[in-house]
C-alpha cells in the first residue's frame, strides 16, 4: 500500500516560538526545542519525524512562514 | 526513510511565497497579521497578477506592510486607505488595487472613507483585520472591542451604556448597494486559513468582473493586547469573538445571504 511520509524544515532564526503549529498538527509531531535562537525564542522542531504526513497544516498557520514541508510516497 | 532523504527540493510541497520579502515580520509571535499577509501574497502569486497589483498599507500594526510585501505598495494617512485606493483604481482601471487595514484604521478614524468607498462600489478589495483592540499603540479600546472586554482605556471592561456596542462594520457595509462580496473569515486554524484564502482569491477575481467592492474581514487575535499566549488567545477568540462576529459569507454576488 502506498503511504506518504512527510518532513518539515523549520527556519530556526525566523521561528518566534508562538506554538500555533502545535495544536493543528494531527499527529502531534511538533514540539518546542529547549534551545533558543538568536532572538531568544524556543523554536519548533520535529519531535516525532516518523509520524509526519506532510499535510502542510503547520506551515499554513505559521504567521512567519518558518516551516517548509516536504512529502514523498513510500511503499512498504 | 530518513528525514534528510525527504528534505530535497523535488519533494517540497510548501514553502514561503517569493512575494514576501526576507524582512523579519515586526508582529508579535502568533499574530494573525503574518498569516493574512502571506495568504494575500500567495493569492496574488497564484493568480499571476503581481505586475498589475497595487496595495495600500494603513496606519497601525501593519503600517510596515510595504516592507514585507514584495509588490508595488503605497501608504495612506490614518484611515484614508479606501480613498487612496479609489484614486489609484480610477486612474488605472485595469490594476488590482487592495487595501489592508486594521479595525482602528478602518472602523474608527476611517469609517467615513470606508463607508463611502463601499457605497460608491469602487473596484477594489478591502482586507480588514479585526482583533478588537488597538494593538500597535498599547491595547486601547477600539470600536470592535467586545462588551466587558478589558483594555487599557476600559480597565473595568467595555460598558455598553457609556461606550456603545461593538461596531459590526462588516454587516454595515454589506447593506450598501456598492459592495459585491462581503465575508468574514479567520486564520487561526488550518481549516480557517484555507477558507480565508479562498475568500481572498474570490475577492481578487471580482476585480476582474468590475462589479463592485469586495470586503474580506479576518477576525484575528492580539495576544499582546489581550495579555494571553497565542494559543490561549485563539481559544478566547473562538469562545468570545465568534459568537458576536460569526464567520461566513455575508454577501455573495451582490446578494445578502
Amino acid at each position: 500500500m502506498a503511504k506518504v511520509q512527510g518532513a518539515i524544515k523549520v527556519n530556526n532564526e525566523v521561528c518566534k516560538g508562538c506554538q500555533v503549529c502545535m495544536p493543528v498538527c494531527l499527529e502531534n509531531v511538533i514540539e518546542m526545542s529547549k534551545a533558543v535562537n538568536r532572538k531568544g525564542y524556543h523554536f519548533a522542531y520535529m519531535a516525532k519525524p516518523e509520524a509526519c504526513t506532510g499535510c502542510t497544516n503547520c506551515a499554513i498557520v505559521c504567521p512567519d512562514r518558518a516551516i517548509s514541508v516536504y512529502r514523498v510516497k513510500v511503499s512498504d | 526513510m530518513e528525514v534528510l532523504d525527504i528534505i530535497k527540493p523535488e519533494n517540497q510541497v510548501f514553502c514561503k511565497t517569493k512575494l514576501m520579502t526576507d524582512c523579519a515580520l515586526s508582529y508579535c509571535p502568533g499574530c494573525g497579521h503574518g498569516t493574512a499577509h502571506n495568504l494575500t501574497m500567495e493569492v496574488i502569486d497564484e493568480m499571476g497578477i503581481v505586475e498589475d497589483t497595487i496595495g495600500v498599507a494603513p496606519v497601525g500594526c501593519s503600517v510596515l506592510a510595504y516592507d514585507f510585501m514584495n509588490i508595488d505598495m503605497t501608504q495612506a494617512a490614518h484611515g484614508r486607505a479606501p480613498a487612496l485606493a479609489t484614486a489609484i483604481s480610477r486612474l488605472w482601471p485595469d490594476k488590482y488595487v487592495f487595501t489592508y487595514q486594521g479595525d482602528g484604521d478602518l472602523a474608527a478614524i476611517g469609517t467615513a472613507e470606508t463607508i463611502h468607498a463601499c457605497n460608491r462600489g469602487e473596484n477594489i478589495v478591502i482586507i480588514f483585520i479585526n482583533n478588537g483592540i488597538y494593538g500597535m499603540t498599547g491595547g486601547q479600546m477600539a470600536p470592535t472591542t467586545l462588551e466587558g472586554m478589558k483594555s487599557s482605556t476600559s480597565p473595568y471592561g467595555r460598558d455598553i451604556k457609556t461606550m456603545g456596542a461593538p461596531l459590526k462594520i462588516t454587516e454595515l457595509v454589506a447593506q450598501l448597494p456598492g459592495t459585491y462580496y462581503v465575508t468574514r473569515q479567520s486564520v487561526h486554524t488550518h481549516k480557517n486559513v484555507r477558507k480565508a484564502k479562498k475568500a481572498i482569491r474570490m475577492a481578487f477575481e471580482n476585480i476582474k468582473l468590475k462589479k463592485g467592492l469586495s470586503f474580506v474581514e479576518i477576525v484575528s487575535n492580539c495576544n499582546s493586547g489581550w495579555k494571553m499566549t497565542p494559543n490561549d488567545a485563539n481559544n478566547w477568540m473562538e469562545e468570545n469573538m465568534f459568537p458576536y462576529f460569526p464567520l461566513g459569507d455575508i454577501k455573495v454576488d451582490g446578494k445578502l445571504k
